[in-house]
């Protein structure tokens, strides 16, 4: 029988539909057991993980999420948290926002350098340089601050490269009708340009926050003390802290992805557009 | 021009600095004795590191696990994510539920997940994933401790990391599959070509920059692979798990050589240049931009 009897593509799409169904259980049945057992009592969560009952708490208490902020400074970390991705991405919306303009739109000596060095870079991980990173960082005096964990991250050839390449597909006549008004490139770009350009950085803004929020390695090398460290190294952290109770562990992973949940549906579209524009259109 | 040069200068600047500088020092100190705090001056010693690395065991196992688990995930979060786009790509009810389903664990940090699955891997006949496989086997399946057995760290490593990173690979996919033009179904329709035949020569190559991007995007993970270990085995069970990164974090922190862990990092880094030539190459060329 071929694939294009009726038959065959009906029980395909049947089959088809069923696969999806049951892989997309498979996908959120983790998401639902974390944020049940952060609702319910220590003892419960292994004592009811083999039945329905570890997906439903009855009844529900946020005492868990008083016992994080009793046993841990979570309010400290996730302050930390939200100031070093508050510096990474403004100011990586800042800085890599004018170069992709200016490599898109101006032409000066070294522009082509510049797009060579933005496109080398493209593809050098973190993991790559951490170790001599570290050593640099430590000899400029970064160790344990909230600027060692902001200034490396600002600078982004992946964020170049988005706002390159808005900038290009962007028509030229609103800048030109600027210019002949008399303003000046960079007038030009904040007044004209970047309120057109509110895609790219939705796009940038949440790609950015998305990866810094998650950093672990940089903080964990850089970082000694609660004074400055993140979420991620602040929930395996609390993992290790006695007594081991895991209701109190899966609130702090709650709390610790809420923002980044929140966000992420607020600007789902941008994130799609952002990833696509690097994995597609490239 | 002074515009421009002001405009590029703080990205250039900050590009050369952190991530331009650190890789040219780690060529340089790969090739010197450098230990953090010693007395002793530094020296260089040639490829000295390089081959220490190539006769240690522990490194040489740490390779390898890179490359077993970019075997196992680059192909399995490809197939997965190529199969759940090419069905959220056709119109159902539900779909976008499915599609937040396979993308909600994406903005997780791995950190969060790793802590996560830690209980879900719990040991003993109560463990979350014990005692859920106990009761979908009807009782046959035998309680294993997921993350100290020697065979099954790695596959539960694995396992949490395609949960994870599954949906954005998924969602380049879907953005491929949505740039291809309906016309060419339309033709190949008209062309007499089955299902099976569409798929294999309309939608397979107009994929093709999308699935070379996701595949080396994923290998590139594969090799970045820490957080997860550091977290969850510490690289055991008898280094069952450990990773490149594993051994360059532990030897810059727990034994100070600098020296050694710069020199991972250029293998490191060497292996990630090798995998983006690799895509290069199969990169389907189209006019350069600008």
């Amino acid at each position: 029988m071929s694939l294009d009897h009726p038959l065959a593509r009906r029980l395909l799409r049947v089959g088809a539909l069923i696969a999806i169904t049951a892989s997309a259980l498979v996908w959120i049945l983790p998401v639902a057991f974390i944020l049940a057992a952060s609702l319910k009592p220590d003892a419960a969560v292994l004592a009811e993980a083999g039945g329905l009952k570890a997906f439903w708490p009855s009844p529900p208490t946020l005492e868990n999420y008083g016992d994080v902020f009793d046993r841990v400074a979570f309010g400290r970390i996730f302050l930390n948290s939200m100031i070093v991705n508050a510096g990474i991405v403004l100011g990586g919306l800042l800085v890599n926002s004018l170069a992709g303009y200016a490599l898109a739109r101006l032409r000066f000596r070294g522009r082509a350098v510049t797009i060579a060095l933005m496109l080398a870079l493209l593809i050098v991980p973190l993991e790559a340089i951490a170790v001599p990173l570290f050593y640099e960082i430590t000899f400029l005096g970064g160790r344990d601050s909230y600027w060692a964990q902001i200034v490396p991250f600002v600078a982004n050839a992946f964020s170049i490269y988005l706002f390159y390449s808005f900038f290009l597909g962007l028509p030229k006549e609103l800048e030109e009708a600027a210019r002949v008004d008399g303003a000046g490139p960079f007038r030009t770009f904040f007044q004209v340009v970047a309120p057109n350009a509110r895609p790219a950085f939705a796009s940038v803004a949440i790609i950015t926050f998305l990866l810094s929020w998650g950093l672990y390695l940089w903080p964990l090398m850089i970082t000694s003390t609660v004074d400055v460290r993140p979420l991620p190294l602040g929930v395996a952290e609390f993992r290790t802290l006695p007594p081991l109770q895991w209701g109190d562990v899966m609130a702090f992973a709650v709390m610790m992805i809420a923002p980044a949940v929140v966000l992420f549906l607020a600007l789902q579209r941008w994130f799609v557009a952002g990833v696509a524009t690097a994995g597609v259109k490239r | 021009m002074r515009a421009a040069l002001l405009m590029t200068a703080p990205a250039a600047l900050g590009l050369l600095l952190f991530v331009g500088l650190p890789l040219i020092l780690a060529a340089g100190m790969s090739l010197t004795n450098l230990r953090l705090g010693s007395p002793l001056p530094v020296e260089w010693v040639g490829l000295e590191q390089y081959r220490r690395l190539a006769g240690d065991p522990g490194f040489r196992r740490a390779l390898l696990n890179n490359v077993y688990f970019a075997a196992v995930v680059v192909p399995v979060q490809t197939a997965l994510a190529l199969g759940a786009a090419l069905v959220l790509n056709t119109r159902f009810r539900g779909r976008a539920l499915a599609r937040t389903a396979f993308f909600l664990p994406v903005v997780f940090p791995m950190s969060m997940v790793a802590v996560a699955w830690e209980l879900l891997y719990a040991p003993g006949p109560d463990g979350p994933l014990n005692a859920f496989l106990h009761s979908v086997t009807l009782g046959a399946w035998q309680a294993r401790d997921f993350l100290r057995d020697p065979l099954l760290a790695m596959p539960s490593l694995m396992a949490l990391s395609v949960w994870q990173g599954m949906g954005l690979q998924m969602v380049v996919l879907l953005a491929g599959l949505q740039t291809i033009p309906e016309a060419l179904y339309e033709s190949a329709r008209l062309d007499g070509a089955g299902a099976w035949a569409r798929f294999r020569y309309v939608t397979l190559p107009q994929l093709r920059n999308p699935l070379v991007f996701v595949v080396v995007i994923t290998g590139i993970l594969a090799f970045r692979l820490f957080d997860q270990v550091q977290i969850l085995t510490r690289g055991g069970p008898v280094n069952a798990t450990t990773t490149v990164m594993y051994e360059a974090v532990t030897a810059t922190f727990r034994r100070q050589q600098v020296g050694l862990a710069s020199a991972m990092s250029v293998i490191f880094f060497a292996g990630v240049l090798g995998l983006t030539a690799f895509g290069r190459r199969f990169f389907h060329q189209r006019p350069e931009v600008a």
